[in-house]
């Protein structure tokens, strides 16, 4: 049993809570400011009258030299390329695990830690090659492009393995008499047992894929391909001449460049501590 | 409903020196219900693993019901099986557990609700059929994985020491409930155990394993009170088999210093090993001197363990026979088991079976 929370527990917390909440909550309010208004006065912790109408420009204001991309798209194509990368990267390193557990072909161990050394390689290491590949197949520019070369996931493939050794052998052979051959013993046993396991892997996929920004402004030249993360990069080089950075712009796509992970976490988050620390069998 | 019969089956694992199991030669009657018991690494899971298809046949041949199965896969051998740790699907639900090896086998929605019913309420599981298994206790989980093999109506049961998991008083409820189940069904039933209590009760025939061996094969009671070696002797019956290091000299035993007749026709020169039953031994005014060192009372007897002649032994009496710290014991000559020392087998023979006659079936 734990001891009782003191006041002072209460204030250490508080104190934490602020200091990680304090600048999301200066950002918002700052968003509804207009972007003279930041630059004279600094950051502000009230509501300024503006932010409707920052956040209708901001999501619909045709942006860019070409006039293509609007805050929607942006954050559509974040979207695409988070679930992208998150159903890819679920589904490729469940099956990367199905076949190195459950199949005991030569060199799995071997080839398992092959897989996981790649985890100290950074994308960074191949991002010369992944572009050539990419280039070479006339990827570049399409979501394919953006969503494909990332997918393989040591991290996934190490989860999902660890959850599928956790699994009682007893249940694949219950199952094999009960007539289910590898596919259906995969469907119907393994995929319903690894819900909780699967929704911890999209929450930090989902957020990964969310946040990538180094691939994205390789691999898509043309702006309608433009993610949140490099929407934000353009507003705030426009700092030409004497005219005033869109401060007020830049804080509102943050906002909505935050929203999306908070929001998955948030409806994740039960699973996500099952899936990572209880093992529900 | 099958006959099983396994003939010359070995298995030798890859890289192991010795077989695990070698030579077994068994023939299962139809509806029998067979035991294999033995101590932990003895071959016994393995043995029914092969039955079952779970584990490849290095040696020899299995046949179910006249078919040879050594390359059939487990779900084509019309055989089910109920594990140790119940192996059930934990996110399904009772009903949904019962039918996931029906459905695979594409048996009609209505046969499947008719069988799964029938059998919640040969097990009474009516009430759980919609709850999942993380929800029931212990004993309602086995009666759910024995429902899943009962509902397939397979030609053979295999139980994988099915009541391990479970308390003392639930194991001797449950016992209970698969030898009735089995008997109605009739169904082959192979059940591997490492209780030689729950092997005595169950088993129309129990086989005894010994280091991927068959020691010995017969009904609980024979094997009971003619075990074929001193490692029978030892294993079967509770307390076990005391054994001493005699010297036979025709039929005069010599333990120590002290000399007992054996039976009639006995005749057997040098070293040998003298298998007494803990209840065959009754004190008497005169006869083998024995020091008691430590008094167990179970209640309905009391175990006396104790000395002769500096040889260990324990005694089943009844609690109304006084205990005292010399005392002399009889034994009567027809109880007395003999082994060769060397290799453990049983020789000199004494017909007992007539002595206890055999409960009807």
């Amino acid at each position: 049993m734990m001891n009782r929370a003191t006041p002072f527990d209460h204030l250490i917390l508080i104190l934490a809570t602020l200091f990680m909440v304090l600048p999301v909550a200066v950002a918002i309010m700052t968003s509804t400011h207009t972007a003279v208004d930041i630059h004279s006065n600094g950051l502000s912790l009230a509501p300024g009258g503006h932010g409707v109408e920052t956040y209708t420009t901001v999501l619909t204001k045709q942006g860019g030299f070409t006039g293509q991309v609007t805050g929607l798209r942006m954050m559509m194509n974040s979207l695409i390329l988070g679930i992208g990368f998150a159903v890819g990267k679920i589904v490729l390193s469940m099956l990367a695990a199905y076949a190195l557990v459950y199949f005991r072909f030569r060199f799995a161990t071997a080839m398992f830690w092959v897989i996981f050394t790649t985890l100290l390689l950074p994308l960074e290491v191949r991002i010369m090659p992944s572009y050539q590949v990419m280039s070479d197949l006339k990827l570049l520019n399409t979501y394919t492009g953006l969503i494909v070369p990332l997918l393989a996931s040591a991290t996934g493939t190490f989860y999902f393995r660890q959850f599928f050794k956790s699994v009682p052998d007893e249940l694949l052979e219950a199952a094999r008499i009960d007539g289910a051959g590898p596919f259906k013993f995969l469907i119907d046993v393994l995929i319903p047992l690894s819900r909780t396991m699967m929704a911890a892997i999209f929450v930090i996929m989902f957020v990964y894929g969310w946040n990538q920004y180094l691939w994205p402004m390789l691999m898509t030249t043309e702006e309608r391909f433009f993610t949140l993360m490099r929407g934000i990069k353009q507003i705030l080089q426009v700092w030409i001449g004497s005219q005033i950075p869109d401060y007020n712009e830049a804080f509102a796509l943050a906002i909505l460049a935050l929203a999306p992970p908070v929001l998955v976490v948030v409806v994740f988050q039960r699973w996500f501590i099952k899936g990572l620390t209880e093992s529900d069998k | 409903m099958a006959r099983i019969d396994i003939r010359n089956v070995s298995k030798t694992y890859p890289g192991a020196a010795t077989p695990s199991v070698a030579d077994i030669d068994l023939a299962i009657a139809d509806g029998e219900f067979i035991v294999l018991v033995g101590p932990s690494g003895c071959g016994k899971s393995t043995l029914l693993r092969m039955v079952a298809g779970l584990e490849d046949i290095t040696g020899g041949e299995v046949s179910i019901g006249g078919r040879v199965v050594n390359k059939v896969d487990p779900a084509e051998r019309d055989i089910a099986m109920v594990f140790q740790n119940y192996a059930l699907y934990p996110h399904m639900t009772v009903r949904e557990n019962m039918a996931y090896g029906l459905k695979n086998r594409k048996t009609p929605k209505t046969e499947i609700e008719a069988r799964v019913a029938e059998a919640a309420r040969m097990l009474e599981l009516g009430p759980y059929l919609d709850r999942k298994p993380r929800g029931l206790s212990g004993g309602q989980r086995q009666r759910v994985a024995m429902g899943r093999a009962v509902v397939r109506q397979p030609a053979a049961f295999l139980f994988d020491e099915p009541l391990s998991n479970l308390d003392a008083k639930l194991r001797v409820s449950m016992r209970g409930e698969i030898r009735r189940l089995q008997r109605r069904l009739g169904t082959t039933s192979l059940y591997v155990t490492h209780d030689q209590l729950e092997a005595m009760t169950l088993a129309d025939r129990l086989v005894v394993l010994n280091a991927g061996r068959i020691e010995q094969v017969g009904a609980p009671l024979d094997i009971y009170h003619r075990p074929a070696s001193t490692f029978v002797a030892s294993f079967i019956g509770s307390p076990a088999m005391n054994l001493l290091d005699a010297e036979a000299d025709g039929a005069r035993l010599r333990i120590g210093q002290n000399v007992i007749q054996a039976g009639a026709g006995f005749a057997h020169r040098g070293p040998v090993t003298l298998g007494i039953r803990a209840e065959d031994l009754h004190p008497a005014a005169t006869g083998l001197p024995f020091r008691t060192d430590l008094v167990e009372e179970l209640g309905a007897q009391r175990l006396v363990h104790g000395f002769i002649d500096g040889q260990a032994l324990v005694l089943a009496l009844d609690p109304s026979v006084p205990v005292r710290d010399e005392m002399f014991l009889t034994v009567a000559p027809e109880r007395l088991h003999l082994f060769d020392t060397a290799g453990g087998k049983r020789i000199g023979t004494t017909d007992v079976r007539a002595v206890h006659a055999r409960v009807p079936a």
